[in-house]
C-alpha cells in the first residue's frame, strides 16, 4: 500500500485554477464557447465531428465520412452513433449505424443513411451535406453486436437500410472468423447498398450472399429460408429491416423454439396503442400544454417551443429520458403504461410516449 | 402622452371591432410567411453575429491588456463597448426573447442563455417577456412606464419627487444595467411593502448579489490585473464601455415607449381584450427608429419597435423585412406609425421626461374622476 499523494491530483488542481481564472475572465460565458469558435473537435469539447466526405452508394443513399472529436471512444461493429444535424436550422437528432471498421488508423468514422421519402433529416444527408459541415455527435452505442468469440454459423437478415450494421461488422472481418450467409433484400439489385461490396466479398468465396429483389419477386417471406438458407435455425441470426420483416421473423424463431437465437436491431417504433392523451406540464420551465394519445411527448414539447433532449426518436437510446414527476403516460411502441406518483421520479422516453392522463415532468 | 381613453380625438375611433379583428388577421398572416421561412438564414446569421461579437470582445480585452499606450485604450474601449452593445441588444435581448429558440441549439436558447449584464437572465426574462411585453403602455400594470422613478404620462399622479426626474433619468442612464437590475427585482416596490424578508425575494436578491459580483470582478478586479502596468487606464476602459453600452441601451429603449405619438392605455381597457386590440395596442404603444443597417443592428433592431412588439418571438433580422408590409397596413387602417431619427426621438422622450417632471397644466380633467372607458372594445360604436 502507498500512501503518496497521486501526481496527476496536483496537476488537476493547477489546471482547475486557471480554468476557474479563466471564467472569471469570460463570464458569464465559459471559456470553452470562445474555444469552440476554433477548436471544435478538441478534447474536452462536447463531442462533435466534421464531415469529411460525402460519397453517394445508390440514387438514394450516401456514407459520410466523419473525423470524430479527440474525445470519440470508438465503437464496436454494429453499434450506431447519434448524430444532430442543423437541417434548415433546426437541430435535429437521429440515429444511423456506424458502417466503417473499428481503429481505421486515420481514426475515421463512417455512417450510411439512406434517404426516407419525406425523411427530412436523412434526404438532407444524403442529398444536401457539405463537406466541413460540423455535425454534433454522441459516443457509439447499441447492443446489436456480435458476441466474443463470434458464433461459428452466422446469418445477415436484412432489407434496405438493415445492411448497414451488418457491414460494419463485415468490415470489421467477421466472416473471416466465422460461417456468414448474408440474406439481403432491396427493391432492385441497383438499391443494394454497398452492392458491390457484398458481391465481391461473395465472389472471393467470404460469405454467401442471397439477394432478394423485391421489385420484380416481391417480398421475402421467413418461411422461404427454410429452402434458401436450410440451417438458418441452427445459425445465430443477426436481423435489422422494416418493422414488418422483424416481427415474422420473431414470430418464426419464437414458433421453431429458438427465439433466443435472433437478434433484432429495430429502426423505426411500431405504434400499437395510443394513449387517450392529456394535459402535459413540464414543471421547472413552467409550460403547459395539450398532447393528444397518439403524439410523443417530445414531438408534442418541440411544437410548444420546449428544449426537449432527444436522440434517436425510435426508443432505443434514451437520449429523450425524463423523470415524469406524476402523471400516466402510454409507450406507443406497446400501449403498456406507466404512472408515476410525486418522489417515484420514474424516467420515461419522451420519443415513444404519449400523455395517457395529465403529467408533470422534469425540464 | 395621455391614455387613450382621455384624448379629445380618439385615434382608434374610426375602426369597428370588425376592423380590428381583420388587422389582427392580417398581422397573423404576416408572422405565419414569416414562420413558414424561418430557418437555416436565422440561424446562420445569430451564429455568425455571435461569433463576431466574441471575437470582437476577445480582441478588444486582448489590445486593453496594453491601455496604458493612448492609442490601444481607444481602439480597446471602442471595441469593447460596441462588443457588449451588441452582445446586450442584437444578442441577448433577442435570445432571451426565444426567437433563436426553434434552433433547438442548447447554447443558443431562452432557457440556457446568460449575457453581459448585472440583472440576471431569467428575472429579466420575466419582468420584461412577461409583464412588459404583456402590459405594453398600461398605466399601472406596465412598469417600463417611468420604471417607477418617473411620470412619463399625464395620466401618472405627480409627486414632489418627480421634480428631480431629469436628473434621475441621467442618473439612470448612466449605470442603467444596475437600474434594470433592480427593476427586475422591483427593489422599491419590495421594499416599500416591507417584503425585503420574504424568502422568495432575498432568493432573487442573492441572485443579483452573484450575478454583480461576477461582473465587477471580471471587469474591474480580473482585467485590470491581467494588464498588469496597465491596470488603472484597464480600469477606466472597461468603466468607460459600461458607460457607453449603458447609455446607449438607455437611449434606445427610451426611444421604444417615450417619444411623442406613442399611446398609453388605461388598466380597465385590457379587460377581455381580444387579439385583434392586443395588437392594436403594440401598433400604437411603440415607437420605431429611423436609420442605417448599422444602427438597426447597434440596437437590436428595437429600431423596429413596432414589429418587436406584435411579434417579439420572430428573429430580430426579420423586422426590417415586414416593416413595410406593416407599415402599409398602419396606412390602411388609418393609423399613425411613429418614427424618427435617433437624435429627435431621443430628444423627444427627454422632453417628456422634462416637461412632465412639472405637474400637469391644465388641471380642468382630473384623470381619475373620469369613468374607464373600454375604448378598444367598444372602438365601433
Amino acid at each position: 500500500m502507498t500512501t503518496t499523494v497521486p501526481h496527476p491530483a496536483a496537476k488537476t488542481t493547477v489546471r482547475d485554477r486557471l480554468l476557474r481564472l479563466a471564467e472569471t475572465v469570460t463570464t458569464p460565458l465559459l471559456p470553452e464557447d470562445y474555444l469552440d469558435l476554433v477548436a471544435p473537435l478538441r478534447a474536452g469539447a462536447a463531442l462533435r465531428g466534421r464531415i469529411v466526405a460525402v460519397e453517394p452508394e445508390t440514387r438514394d443513399a450516401a456514407t459520410l465520412t466523419i473525423r470524430p472529436g479527440r474525445d470519440w471512444r470508438g465503437h464496436t461493429p454494429g453499434q450506431y452513433v447519434r448524430l444532430g444535424v442543423d437541417v434548415d436550422g433546426v437541430r435535429q437528432w437521429r440515429a444511423y449505424s456506424l458502417t466503417s471498421a473499428p481503429d481505421r488508423p486515420d481514426r475515421l468514422i463512417s455512417v450510411t443513411v439512406k434517404a426516407i421519402p419525406d425523411g427530412r433529416v436523412s434526404n438532407h444527408l444524403v442529398r444536401r451535406t457539405r463537406v466541413g459541415t460540423v455535425v454534433q455527435l454522441d459516443q457509439a452505442l447499441g447492443d446489436f453486436v456480435l458476441p466474443d468469440p463470434v458464433p461459428a454459423r452466422v446469418l445477415f437478415l436484412t432489407a434496405g437500410s438493415g445492411i448497414t450494421p451488418v457491414m460494419g461488422m463485415l468490415r470489421a472481418g467477421v466472416h473471416t472468423r466465422a460461417d456468414v450467409v448474408v440474406v439481403h433484400s432491396a427493391p432492385t439489385p441497383d438499391d443494394v447498398v454497398f452492392g458491390a461490396h457484398l458481391r465481391a466479398l461473395a465472389a472471393q468465396g467470404g460469405i454467401r450472399l442471397v439477394e432478394r429483389h423485391t421489385d420484380r419477386d416481391g417480398l421475402l417471406g421467413v418461411a422461404e429460408l427454410a429452402t434458401l438458407v436450410p440451417d438458418h435455425l441452427d445459425r445465430q441470426t443477426w436481423a435489422c429491416g422494416p418493422v414488418g420483416l422483424l416481427d415474422a421473423a420473431e414470430q418464426h424463431w419464437t414458433a421453431a423454439g429458438v427465439a433466443d437465437r435472433l437478434h433484432t436491431e429495430r429502426f423505426r417504433p411500431t405504434v400499437i396503442a395510443p394513449g387517450e392523451g392529456g394535459s402535459v406540464t413540464f414543471t421547472r420551465t413552467g409550460l403547459t400544454l395539450a398532447a393528444d394519445g397518439g403524439t410523443p411527448i417530445l414531438d408534442a414539447g418541440e411544437a410548444a417551443g420546449a428544449l426537449m433532449p432527444s436522440g434517436c426518436r425510435m426508443g432505443i437510446c434514451y437520449g429523450c429520458v425524463l423523470p415524469l414527476r406524476q402523471g400516466a403516460v402510454r409507450d406507443l411502441r406497446t400501449g403498456e403504461l406507466t404512472t408515476a406518483v410525486p418522489g417515484d421520479g420514474v424516467l420515461i422516453q419522451t420519443c415513444v410516449s404519449a400523455a395517457a392522463g395529465t403529467c408533470d415532468i422534469d425540464l | 402622452m395621455t391614455v387613450i381613453q382621455h384624448k379629445p380625438v380618439n385615434p382608434i375611433a374610426h375602426l369597428s371591432a370588425e376592423d380590428i379583428e381583420t388587422l389582427g388577421k392580417e398581422l397573423d398572416a404576416i408572422r405565419d410567411r414569416v414562420l413558414a421561412e424561418r430557418g437555416a438564414s436565422d440561424a446562420a446569421y445569430i451564429r455568425k453575429v455571435i461569433k463576431t461579437q466574441r471575437t470582437l470582445e476577445m480582441s478588444s480585452r486582448a489590445v486593453l491588456l496594453f491601455s496604458l499606450f493612448p492609442p490601444a485604450w481607444v481602439v480597446g474601449t471602442a471595441g469593447l463597448a460596441v462588443a457588449k452593445i451588441l452582445e446586450n441588444m442584437e444578442i441577448g435581448h433577442n435570445i432571451l426573447h426565444g426567437q433563436y429558440d426553434f434552433m433547438r441549439d442548447p447554447k443558443i436558447h431562452s432557457t440556457t442563455w446568460e449575457w453581459d449584464h448585472v440583472s440576471p437572465a431569467d428575472q429579466w426574462k420575466h419582468s420584461h417577456n412577461q409583464l412588459h411585453h404583456t402590459y405594453t403602455n398600461v398605466l399601472g400594470k406596465d412598469n417600463d412606464l417611468g420604471y417607477g422613478i418617473m411620470r412619463v404620462d399625464e395620466d401618472q399622479k405627480w409627486y414632489p419627487m418627480h421634480l428631480g426626474q431629469p436628473l434621475w433619468n441621467f442618473v439612470n442612464a448612466c449605470f442603467f444595467e444596475y437600474g434594470i437590475a433592480a427593476y427586475d427585482l422591483e427593489l422599491g416596490r419590495n421594499l416599500r411593502k416591507g417584503r425585503h424578508k420574504a424568502p422568495e425575494f432575498r432568493a432573487r436578491l442573492r441572485a443579483v448579489g452573484r450575478k454583480i459580483r461576477r461582473q465587477v470582478l471580471k471587469d474591474y478586479v480580473i482585467h485590470p490585473l491581467l494588464s498588469g502596468p496597465s491596470f488603472l487606464t484597464t480600469l477606466a476602459a472597461t468603466f468607460t464601455a459600461n458607460l457607453i453600452r449603458n447609455l446607449w441601451s438607455h437611449s434606445v429603449i427610451m426611444c421604444g415607449h417615450f417619444p411623442s405619438g406613442v399611446e398609453t392605455f388605461s388598466k380597465t381597457s385590457i379587460e377581455g381584450e381580444t387579439r385583434g386590440e392586443w395588437y392594436l395596442r403594440q401598433m400604437l404603444g411603440s415607437a420605431n427608429i429611423s436609420g442605417s443597417r448599422l444602427l438597426h443592428i447597434m440596437t437590436g433592431n428595437l429600431s423596429f419597435q413596432i414589429e418587436h412588439h406584435l411579434f417579439p418571438d420572430l428573429p430580430s433580422k426579420r423586422y426590417q423585412e415586414i416593416a413595410p408590409q406593416v407599415r402599409a397596413l398602419f396606412d390602411r387602417y388609418g393609423l399613425t406609425y411613429t418614427t424618427g431619427p435617433l437624435p429627435k426621438q431621443v430628444a423627444s422622450a427627454w422632453w417628456k421626461v422634462i416637461r412632465l417632471s412639472l405637474p400637469n397644466r391644465e388641471t380642468a380633467r382630473p384623470a381619475a374622476d373620469e369613468p374607464p372607458a373600454r375604448v378598444l372594445a367598444t372602438s365601433g360604436v
